[in-house]
């Protein structure tokens, strides 16, 4: 079992100040994320946004700002939890939290941080109303291994690189592939573009463009898919796979049901420490909430700050905490 | 008024009402939605990079042209229509004068 000090459920940019925070206290962190990079929105949604409102950067590049988060927080040595997503949350007697992963993974830590930002990154999923009934039955988010596929037929739904280029990679492994996108044009890199164009002019694979899947159906497992044209109506497909690619956006996810107060998406905490209703757990950046809130990474670097304090004395609670700064002391690891 | 223009807005109710929004104080649809407290999340802060403030334009208004990523973001939403729009890419300006505009469901 991973132990800590303080573990942190997000790596984005709070998530990973909080380690610098922490670190200054000499406390030591684990983070958990969901995703497979440190850098929660800012490296999966906008790295190459320039971000205007971190003091001191007259403007910064989203991705750089993780990189020099990173840079800073390397001599306090964080963990890392990385593609996993914290599931399920115990307490123990001695007041310790246990934290598992959806893969098994378990942390142990007297403190718990939330800085989840806008929650756990999953999939899109159609607005398909029987699709969950067909999930591993059929349907898959995500292709992890293309023989899966082999001497299947298999449609792909979606415009973008993902859906360009496992129609690509899977033309020549499954028995019939099919991409369905909304449009005519298709916003992935050129060379993807032309190859998949190419492979439907050679019958390699079918294009179905300016259509939407609407329906699927099957017994116990998919069978067919109901497709929309724009101009030519119904056209029922037979398939064995559905695979829609559209993208990542945040949930919840499994906190919501870790008994915290929840209020619109948000968990509730005191201004004081940024603590939760439950001892021992804050939250801290976009996830939280308090009259004020301004969702800001310079306001959830100031939440973690003022939090570590808490959580110091929750960690040592007989020793005494002195205030000093970084120009006195260095950051003294 | 100096600097109002009125939109009516349908909800995914299908109840419309007509609305004020400013065209001074440098909003867009997504954020004038939000202003009234219709239920649009506005996740990525209008980045046109979530989609949850996609509304189907239901009147004549000549609007900016859609950008690329504009574009991108609406291949990967759902139920979209030949007049759909993300919210937080459509200034309020006075163009927007009389402006009729949808809800897209929720996902």
């Amino acid at each position: 079992m991973i132990q800590t000090d303080m573990l942190i459920i997000g790596a984005g940019p709070v998530g990973l100040f909080t380690v610098f925070e922490a670190g200054l206290l000499k406390l030591k962190c684990h983070l958990i994320d969901s995703l497979p990079m440190p850098g929660g929105q800012l490296a999966e949604i906008y790295p190459k946004k320039p971000i205007y409102d971190i003091p001191g950067y007259p403007s910064v590049l989203a991705g750089d700002l993780v990189d020099n988060l990173m840079e800073q927080i390397k001599p306090f040595q964080p963990g890392f939890t990385l593609g996993e997503t914290a599931t399920y949350i115990e307490r123990l007697k001695d007041g310790n939290f246990v934290v598992t992963t959806n893969k098994g993974t378990e942390h142990k830590a007297p403190v718990l941080v939330i800085a989840g930002g806008l929650g756990v990154f999953e999939p899109r999923k159609p607005p398909i109303p029987n699709i969950i009934d067909f999930e591993d039955k059929g349907v898959e988010y995500i292709i992890k291994d293309p023989e899966f596929y082999r001497h299947k037929k298999v449609v792909i739904a979606g415009g973008g690189d993902s859906a360009l280029d496992w129609t690509i990679l899977l033309a020549d492994i499954a028995d019939e592939v099919s991409l369905v996108h909304r449009r005519k044009e298709f916003r992935g890199a050129l060379d993807s573009v032309e190859k998949v164009i190419s492979l439907h002019k050679k019958k390699k694979i079918q294009l179905i463009t300016e259509a939407q899947v609407v329906g699927i159906r099957g017994d116990e497992h998919l069978s067919e898919v109901l497709i929309k044209h724009k101009t030519e109506g119904d056209i029922i497909k037979r398939a064995d796979h559905f695979v829609p690619l559209f993208g990542l956006a945040p949930k919840l996810g499994p906190l919501a049901n870790w008994g915290l107060e929840i209020e619109k998406n948000a968990i509730k905490v005191d201004t004081f420490d940024y603590q939760t209703n439950i001892e021992g757990i804050f939250a801290v950046g976009d996830i939280n909430t308090y009259p004020g809130k301004l969702k800001l990474i310079l306001c959830g670097f100031h939440e973690a700050t003022l939090m570590c304090q808490t959580a110091y004395k929750i960690i040592h609670p007989n020793k005494k905490l002195s205030f000093k700064y970084t120009t006195v002391t260095g950051i003294d690891r | 008024m100096d600097n109002i223009v009125n939109i009516t807005v349908i909800d995914r109710n299908g109840e419309r009402q007509v609305l004020e929004a400013p065209t001074d104080m440098n909003m867009n649809l997504m954020e004038f939605f939000k202003s009234y407290e219709y239920d649009v999340e506005g996740t990525c802060g209008g980045m046109a990079l979530c989609s949850t403030c996609q509304c189907y334009v239901k009147s004549e208004h000549e609007l900016p042209e859609m950008s690329d990523d504009e574009e991108a973001m609406l291949d990967q939403a759902f139920n979209v229509e030949d007049d759909s729009r993300l919210g937080c890419q459509i200034p309020i300006t006075e163009a927007l004068d009389g402006l009729v505009v949808e809800l897209a469901p929720a996902f």
